[in-house]
């Protein structure tokens, strides 16, 4: 039986990451998963319409919720870290008080919508580890990533600040991603980067600082002999692939390291072509992978 | 006695050797603090160990430093947690990033982090008429800053600050944060000149990233990133100070984005950002920017159609009037978890500090305040 859940795929997805959208559509079928897609929903605001209006944010993001509450979903999922982030330091609010909630709710009653406390928001991520489980997702890998070395790039809002994402030893979200390459057949490349700021938030305000960040995580990654980076983050992405080019200048080295979305990587291993990922639609060209999968495919038909 | 094994990072610069590892073993009660790990192996067995540290009691904030890569106090961490969050058995103590290092655990916190917070101001600027005796404040505007005054000066938060391993000249989280108790003070006579320096200055408060690293460092929960935020706010929607960084402009585009679009559009974002397509300010930024542009077209990432004429989303009326009704009040209604708690908890004191600060309701309430 599939899964069905409700679904916030965000902006960037849907904007200059288009191939992150498509990834996520192509692979669902291979993870039983049923997307109910939240149509109607706003942007999460990101942490600037929090920054601007802390009452606009919360209310654009109960707004999501109540429409995710409305769907037959078990639960809501997302595909990208600062949705996950900002929408539950959001959801953190308005959990914590009945009258705050009551307030924000009266904003949406027009619409014929109201948020009620305690929905499961979930980036894919944490549903592959969580809801699926990993044995379940190394059961369905039918190209297993062997040999290639992936370095995980985990974006600041899904694994900071640990208490709000309720991270602990027990439940290691901040380790999920290594634990899915690995589930994946992959080889966890560590390098310093990992877990650091792609600096994306302040492309606009001061562009070699951002760019800065970028480059050289990109760079210890290529140090550490990582064939790709994978990222659950799309504004992430948009530094680090969309920006190479920029951030390789800026640094005053060559990079040219390709920057997966999360499903491409979980579609890959479960047989998926690479043009059906979209991966064709990267800026740095995911070349080495490419010939990765294709040696992969190759091995398999002689054997 | 159950034992530990410290792993320590030595380093003395007038050695003329490099940093190494040392360990040492210690037989402490599990309960007893890292710090207190630090002074036996001292006491016993390496004499010339360096690390800094006083009250023992995590109020001095001396004893900073990184454990098994964490920022924290030695003197509030216990053997047996920081043993749990240890690699190979064994706890490794480092002195704290973005910092020169003096000896072993102790670092400069002259040469940044004090430097930093000196180049806040970070002293009250008295309003005249300076009242004759005590300065009668709303009790709430107080309220408003103590996150902020729960600040140890520890560095913890200087020692993992992203944006400062990248941009050593970053003004940084607690700096930021003082700035933010002043700030906020009814008594100050110049929150506009503070904000208008620190939305100017290229390493302001529009160069912190949001990457949380500050409030996981924090050991007294100041959240500095919040209280950058809330200067951010306090700077845009308060005073409206139109900085150069375009920090403001850009705050001001996304918000009115996504009330047309009511998803992001990009494109429209990164002129808006800049004044607007045809703001000469952007036109510098626009023509940089066609190569990235450029590549994105022929990698089908997006059609110059999408870019000049994106479908509006169906939403887009029912977010108008959400957010007309929201910045409508006068008076934006902001929970500060912080201060209020959370309502399912026992009469903490916490909350009991809301409901106080509800029943006194005051025309001058910080408009700002929230995380």
């Amino acid at each position: 039986m599939a899964r069905r859940v409700a679904y916030w795929p965000g902006c960037v997805s849907r904007g200059f990451t288009p191939e992150l959208h498509g990834a996520m559509a192509a692979v669902a079928p291979l993870l039983d998963l049923e997307l109910i897609e939240l149509d109607r929903a706003s942007c999460c605001g990101a942490g600037v319409i929090a920054e601007h209006n802390q009452e606009l944010a919360d209310t654009l993001n109960a707004r999501t919720f109540a429409l995710a509450q409305q769907t037959d979903g078990e639960l809501m999922m997302n595909i990208c870290s600062t949705c996950q982030g900002a929408q539950t330091e959001c959801q953190e609010r308005l959990d914590a008080r009945a009258d705050y909630r009551e307030h924000i709710n009266a904003h949406l009653a027009p619409d014929g919508l109201r948020y009620e406390k305690g929905l499961t928001n979930k980036n894919l991520l944490w549903l592959l580890v969580e809801e699926i489980g990993l044995d379940t997702v190394r059961a369905k890998v039918t190209r297993p990533l062997s040999n290639l070395r992936v370095g995980p790039f985990y974006g600041c809002y899904i694994v900071r600040p640990r208490e709000r994402l309720d991270i602990d030893p027990e439940r290691p979200r901040d380790r999920y991603l290594d634990m899915l390459i690995d589930a994946l057949g992959g080889t966890v490349v560590a390098y310093a980067g990992s877990h650091k700021c792609c600096g994306f938030p302040i492309i606009t305000m001061n562009q070699e600082a951002s760019l800065k960040q970028a480059g050289r995580h990109v760079g210890d990654a290529i140090d550490a002999d990582a064939d790709c980076l994978v990222t659950p983050c799309p504004l992430c992405h948009l530094n680090l692939d969309f920006q190479q080019p920029a951030a390789a200048a800026t640094v005053g080295r060559d990079l040219g390291l390709p920057v997966l979305h999360l499903p491409q990587l979980v579609g890959l291993a479960l047989g998926l072509e690479p043009k059906e990922l979209g991966m064709g639609r990267h800026v740095v060209r995911p070349t080495r992978v490419i010939d990765w999968s294709t040696a992969v495919v190759g091995q398999a038909a002689a054997a | 006695m159950p034992a530990f094994t410290l792993k320590l990072r030595r380093y003395d610069p007038e050695s003329g050797q490099a940093p190494f590892w040392q360990e040492f073993p210690v037989e402490l009660e599990g309960h007893r603090s890292v710090l207190e790990g630090i002074l036996e192996a001292r006491a016993a067995l390496d004499g010339s160990i360096g690390i800094r540290c006083s009250c023992r009691a995590a109020i001095c904030g001396s004893c900073g430093v990184r454990i098994n890569g964490e920022p924290g106090l030695a003197c509030k961490t216990h053997l047996e947690e920081a043993l749990r969050g240890a690699r190979d058995g064994a706890i490794e103590v480092e002195p704290m990033g973005n910092m020169p290092v003096i000896k072993d655990l102790i670092v400069d916190m002259d040469a940044v982090h004090w430097k930093k917070v000196q180049r806040v101001t970070p002293w009250l600027i008295n309003r005249e008429p300076i009242p004759e005796r005590e300065y009668i404040v709303p009790h709430e505007n107080m309220v408003d800053v103590t996150q902020s005054m729960a600040c140890i000066q520890c560095g913890a938060c200087v020692s993992d600050c992203l944006s400062m391993e990248i941009d050593p000249e970053f003004v940084g989280p607690a700096a930021l944060a003082k700035a933010y108790r002043f700030v906020g003070d009814p008594r100050d006579a110049e929150p506009r000149e503070r904000l208008t320096d620190l939305s100017e200055d290229p390493h302001g408060i529009y160069d912190c990233t949001h990457c949380f690293k500050c409030i996981d460092a924090c050991p007294k929960d100041v959240d500095p990133m919040n209280q950058i935020m809330r200067l951010r706010r306090r700077a845009g929607s308060d005073f409206e100070i139109e900085d150069s960084n375009n920090g403001h402009r850009h705050e001001a585009a996304f918000v009115k984005n996504i009330r047309r679009n009511g998803i992001l559009h990009e494109a429209d974002l990164l002129a808006d950002s800049y004044g607007g397509k045809l703001n000469p300010r952007a036109l510098p930024v626009l023509l940089k920017s066609l190569p990235t542009a450029l590549r994105a077209v022929l990698r089908r990432k997006m059609t110059p159609g999408k870019v000049l004429l994106h479908p509006h989303s169906r939403q887009a009326k029912e977010l108008r009037r959400v957010y007309d009704e929201v910045e409508g009040h006068e008076q934006p209604y902001q929970l500060n978890l912080y201060v209020e708690g959370h309502d399912e908890e026992e009469d903490s004191s916490a909350s009991a500090l809301a409901k106080e600060q509800k029943a006194s309701s005051s025309a001058e309430a910080a408009p700002g305040a929230g995380t």
